[in-house]
C-alpha cells in the first residue's frame, strides 16, 4: 500500500483524512502545514502527497513548487484539497506542479475513488 | 472503484468542534487587534481560521455552520485582497457574526437546533455586506457534486465511447501518469485499448522521462460523459482529449483494434523508478490527548518515587554507607534523575497562561465601547506555564479584575484629558515566575482606589465601626470583603453578584493570595500569588514537640523570636500579639493538636510564625522552625478523613508523616471565635 504525506492544518481534517486512507491499509504520514511537511519530504520517500491550501507558515501551493524542486518529488503526485471551486485556484495549482485537486467537502469515499487516478 | 468503506464521521465530531473553538479564539483576537494599518497577516490568520471551520463544517456535515462561515470568509477574502476597507463598521459586524457561529457551534455540539432566525438575520448583514462592494456572495458547494450520477440513470442504455487520449510529451512532470488513468477507466466498463506510438522518436533522441505515446480506447458500458471526463479532469489542460459517442454501426469495425493489456503502456515511463515503501515510522501529529487522570496518577507515582528516593539515601546514612563511593554516587544519580523526572512530569500538567487571557480582549472590547472608554489591553508573560487545575480557576477572577479595572478604574475620556494624561487607558496585565510561585498583576493607570469612598461605604455597610481607625493597606483590603461594593449603582459590568470578596477566596482555595496597591489618581494594581500546581506545596517545617509540621511557605510573612510575656491573654483563653501596628491572635500549635506540654520546652521562648491568609494575619506558635523542602500533597480525604486544620499530609525524607497545617481554616475558626 502506498505511503502518503497529508498535510493540513486542521486536526479535524487531518483525523478524517488519514482514518479514512489507514482503513484501507495505507500508510498515513500527517505534518500541520507546509514547513513541517517539507522537512519531513525531504527524509523520506513518498508516494502521494495530499495538501491543504491555507495554512500557516507555507500554503500548499508554495509547497507544491518547492517539493517540485527535488529530485525525488518531480513525479510524485500531489493533491491539493481546495474549497475553491474557481479556475483560478486550479489553474495557480497547476502552474505549481499539483498533480490535481480535490474539492472540499469531500466524503470518504469520494476521496478514496480519487486518489486511485494517481496510486 | 470506490472501495466501499462505511465511515461514520460523527467519531471525528469531538475534534471538530474543539478545533472550532480555537478557531474562533484566534479569529476573535485577530479582529480586535484588526485596524487599517494591520499587517496582511492578521487577516490572513482570521481568513484561514474561518476557512478552516467553513471546510470542516462541510465535510462532517454541519453544512450550517460551513454556509454561515462562508459569509465571513466572503468579506474577510476581499479585505485579504484589499478590495474591502477595515472599518471599525465591518469589524464589529464580524464580532457580530463571530458570536453568532459561537453559538451555532455549541448548539451543534449540544445537538440542539440552531437559532435560525439569528443566523439569517446575521447572515443577510454579512451577505449585505459583502454584496455592497458589487460583488454577489457565491453560495459555497456543501455537496459534491454526484448529478452526474443521477443524471445518467434516466438513459440506461448501454452506450459505446470512443476516446482518444494523447497526453502531451511533459505529462509525468504533473505526477499523473496516464496508465492509472487508463486503470480507472477500466473501472468503467468493458475496455479496449489501442497504443499509438506513431509520436515515437528515435531510440537516441528519446527522453525516458517523456511521454510519447497516445491512446485511443473505446469504453462499453452504462457510463456517463462526466464520469468520464472526471478521470482526466486533473489532465484535460496536458493532453489532447476527445469523448465521443459511437454509433452502433461503427462497432464492427472494431476487429482491428489491438486489444493491448494495459500494464504494458508502463514502458512508457521507465524513467520513473517507483520508491521502494520501507516501513517508515509514521510521523503522527505532534501531540496527543491524554485522559488528565492519567496523567494524575503519574504524577502521584512520581510523588512516591522522589519519597522512597530520599528514604534510600536517609537508610543508607543511617546503615554507615555514606563512605562508600559508588554508592553514592549511584544515589546521586537516582536523585538527579528522580528530580527531573518531576519537574518532567509536572510539566505535563503546565499549560501556558495565555487560555486565560484569552476571554479578555473580547470583554475589553465590548466594555469600553459600553462605558465610552478608551483603552488599551496589554499582556506579557503569556507563555508563563501553570498547572491546569489553578489555570482553569483563574479565568474568572482574571476577568472579574479587568472588568473592574475598567469600570471602575479607568475614567472617561474628558477626565483623564482633564487629568493630564492620554485619552486612552491601559490596563496591563503580567504573568511571571518567582519561585515555586506565578504572580499574576493586573494594573491600570486610572483614578485609583478612593480611600475616602471606600471608608464610607464599609460605615455604611456595617464593616467596621465609626471610630474605626485603619492604616491604608487596611483600607484597600476592606473592597475584599464580603458584600462590598463601591460602584453607586449596579452597573451590568461588575455588579453580578460577583465581588471582589469571590475573587479572593478563590484564590485562597488555590492556596494563593491577592493583594492590592494604589494610587490616587494613578492607578491601582492587584497582584495575584498562586503556587504553580496544586500537588507540590514549597513547605516550612516546623516542629512542635517532636512532630514535624508543614506550614504552605507562600502564606508566611515571617517568623520571629517573641518573648513569651508579649503575648497577652484575653478573655475566653485568646491570645494576641503586638505584631507592627497591629494586635494579631496567636494560635500554639501545641494546644491545637492536643499535644503532650513539656514545661521546660514552654519555657524557652518558642517562634511564631506569622502567616498572612487574605488580609489577615495570625501568628502561629511553633516550638522551632527547622527548614523548607518541596513537599508532594497527599490528600487525607482520600487516605483516612477530613481533620479540622490540616489540609493534608506528606511523607518526609525519613519516612515520617508530616501534616500540612491549613492556614486558612485556622483563620477561619479563629475568625469564628
Amino acid at each position: 500500500m502506498a505511503n502518503i504525506l497529508l498535510v493540513d492544518d486542521s486536526a479535524s481534517m487531518r483525523e478524517m483524512v488519514s482514518f479514512t486512507l489507514r482503513g484501507v491499509g495505507h500508510q498515513v504520514n500527517e505534518a500541520e502545514d507546509g514547513v513541517e511537511a517539507l522537512e519531513f519530504a525531504k527524509g523520506a520517500s513518498v508516494d502521494l502527497v495530499i495538501t491543504d491550501v491555507n495554512m500557516p507558515n507555507m500554503d500548499g501551493i508554495t509547497l507544491t513548487a518547492e517539493l517540485r524542486k527535488l529530485e525525488s518529488y518531480k513525479f510524485i503526485p500531489i493533491l491539493i484539497l481546495t474549497t475553491e471551486t474557481g479556475s483560478v485556484r486550479k489553474e495557480q495549482g497547476k502552474v505549481a506542479g499539483a498533480t490535481g485537486w480535490i474539492e472540499k467537502p469531500f466524503d470518504p469515499d469520494h476521496l478514496l475513488g480519487t486518489i486511485n487516478r494517481v496510486l | 472503484m470506490n472501495s466501499d468503506i462505511n465511515i461514520d464521521l460523527s467519531q471525528f465530531h469531538d475534534v471538530f468542534f474543539e478545533e472550532c473553538s480555537e478557531g474562533m479564539e484566534v479569529m476573535e483576537s485577530g479582529l480586535l487587534n484588526l485596524t487599517s494599518d494591520s499587517d496582511s497577516e492578521v487577516i490572513n490568520t482570521i481568513f484561514r481560521a474561518a476557512h478552516s471551520i467553513k471546510g470542516g463544517g462541510g465535510t462532517f456535515g454541519f453544512s450550517e455552520i460551513s454556509n454561515f462561515t462562508h459569509g465571513m470568509e466572503t468579506i474577510l477574502d476581499k479585505m485579504r485582497n484589499g478590495n474591502l476597507a477595515v472599518t471599525p463598521e465591518v469589524r464589529e459586524l464580524l464580532l457580530e457574526a463571530l458570536d453568532c457561529l459561537r453559538d451555532m457551534v455549541q448548539r451543534s455540539k449540544d445537538k440542539a437546533p440552531i437559532d435560525q432566525d439569528l443566523v439569517r438575520e446575521v447572515h443577510e448583514k454579512l451577505e449585505k455586506f459583502a454584496s455592497g462592494s458589487a460583488v454577489a456572495v457565491e453560495e459555497p458547494q456543501t455537496e459534491r457534486k454526484k448529478k452526474s450520477a443521477s443524471e445518467s440513470t434516466g438513459k440506461s442504455d448501454v452506450a459505446t465511447w470512443n476516446i482518444s487520449f494523447y497526453p502531451h510529451e511533459n505529462i509525468f512532470y504533473t505526477g499523473n501518469d496516464p496508465f492509472r488513468l487508463i486503470r480507472e477507466l477500466q473501472c468503467l466498463g468493458d475496455l479496449t485499448v489501442t497504443i499509438n506510438h506513431e509520436r515515437l522518436p528515435k531510440f537516441s533522441e528519446m527522453d525516458v522521462q517523456s511521454c510519447y505515446l497516445g491512446w485511443d480506447m473505446v469504453l462499453k458500458g452504462d457510463v456517463p460523459r462526466d464520469l468520464i471526463a472526471e478521470i482526466f479532469e486533473w489532465v484535460e489542460d496536458d493532453c489532447d482529449l476527445e469523448i465521443s459517442q459511437q454509433n452502433e454501426i461503427f462497432e464492427q469495425k472494431k476487429a482491428e483494434v489491438v486489444e493491448a493489456q494495459v500494464r504494458t503502456t508502463d514502458v512508457a515511463k521507465t524513467g520513473r523508478r517507483r520508491t521502494d515503501k520501507s516501513g517508515l515510522s509514521g510521523q503522527e501529529s505532534t501531540s496527543i490527548r491524554v485522559d488528565i487522570n492519567k496523567v494524575d496518577g503519574l504524577v502521584n507515582l512520581v510523588g512516591e518515587l522522589v519519597i522512597t528516593q530520599s528514604i534510600l539515601s536517609r537508610v543508607c546514612d543511617d546503615l554507615g554507607l555514606e563512605n562508600n563511593e559508588k554508592l553514592n554516587e549511584c544515589l546521586d544519580q537516582l536523585e538527579r534523575n528522580t528530580r527531573d523526572l518531576q519537574e518532567q512530569t509536572m510539566g505535563i500538567r503546565m499549560l501556558p497562561i495565555d487560555f486565560a487571557f484569552q476571554r479578555l480582549p473580547r470583554i475589553v472590547h465590548d466594555l469600553s465601547l459600553s462605558l465610552g472608554k478608551k483603552v488599551e489591553l496589554k499582556f506579557s508573560g503569556e507563555t508563563t506555564e501553570l498547572d491546569k487545575t489553578v489555570l482553569e480557576k483563574i479565568g474568572d477572577p482574571l476577568m472579574h479584575l479587568v472588568r473592574n479595572a475598567l469600570d471602575h478604574g479607568i475614567e472617561l475620556p474628558d477626565v483623564r484629558v482633564a487629568a493630564g494624561k492620554t485619552e486612552k487607558g491601559l490596563i496591563t496585565i503580567n504573568a511571571y515566575h518567582q519561585g515555586g510561585n506565578i504572580i499574576i498583576e493586573i494594573s491600570d493607570d486610572g483614578a485609583g482606589l478612593n480611600p475616602e469612598k471606600i471608608v464610607n461605604k464599609a460605615r455604611e455597610k456595617r464593616l467596621i465601626e465609626d471610630n474605626e481607625e485603619l492604616t491604608e493597606a487596611q483600607i484597600y483590603n476592606l473592597i475584599f470583603s464580603p458584600g462590598f461594593s463601591t460602584a453607586v449603582t449596579v452597573s451590568d459590568v461588575s455588579g453580578r453578584g460577583v465581588g471582589m470578596d469571590v475573587v479572593r477566596r478563590n484564590m485562597t482555595d488555590l492556596g494563593g493570595v491577592v493583594e492590592v496597591a494604589s494610587k490616587v489618581g494613578k492607578g491601582s494594581s492587584f497582584t495575584i500569588r498562586l503556587p504553580l500546581t496544586v500537588a507540590i506545596l514549597e513547605g516550612q517545617m516546623v516542629r512542635v514537640d517532636d512532630q514535624i509540621f508543614i506550614i504552605p511557605l507562600l502564606s508566611i510573612v515571617e517568623s520571629l523570636q517573641v518573648a513569651e510575656e508579649k503575648i497577652n491573654a484575653i478573655a475566653n483563653k485568646s491570645e494576641l500579639y503586638h505584631y507592627r501596628d497591629e494586635y494579631i491572635s496567636v494560635i500554639r500549635l501545641r494546644e491545637m493538636f492536643n499535644l503532650k506540654s513539656d514545661d521546660e520546652e514552654e519555657d524557652k521562648a518558642g517562634l511564631l510564625v506569622v502567616v498572612d491568609i487574605g488580609g489577615r494575619r495570625l501568628g502561629l506558635y511553633v516550638d522551632d522552625v527547622i527548614g523548607q523542602q518541596q513537599v508532594v500533597i497527599k490528600s487525607l480525604e482520600q487516605n483516612y478523613q477530613q481533620v479540622h486544620g490540616i489540609a493534608g499530609a506528606t511523607v518526609l525524607g525519613d519516612g515520617a508523616v508530616a501534616l500540612i497545617i491549613d492556614v486558612l481554616g485556622l483563620a477561619k475558626n479563629n475568625l469564628d471565635n
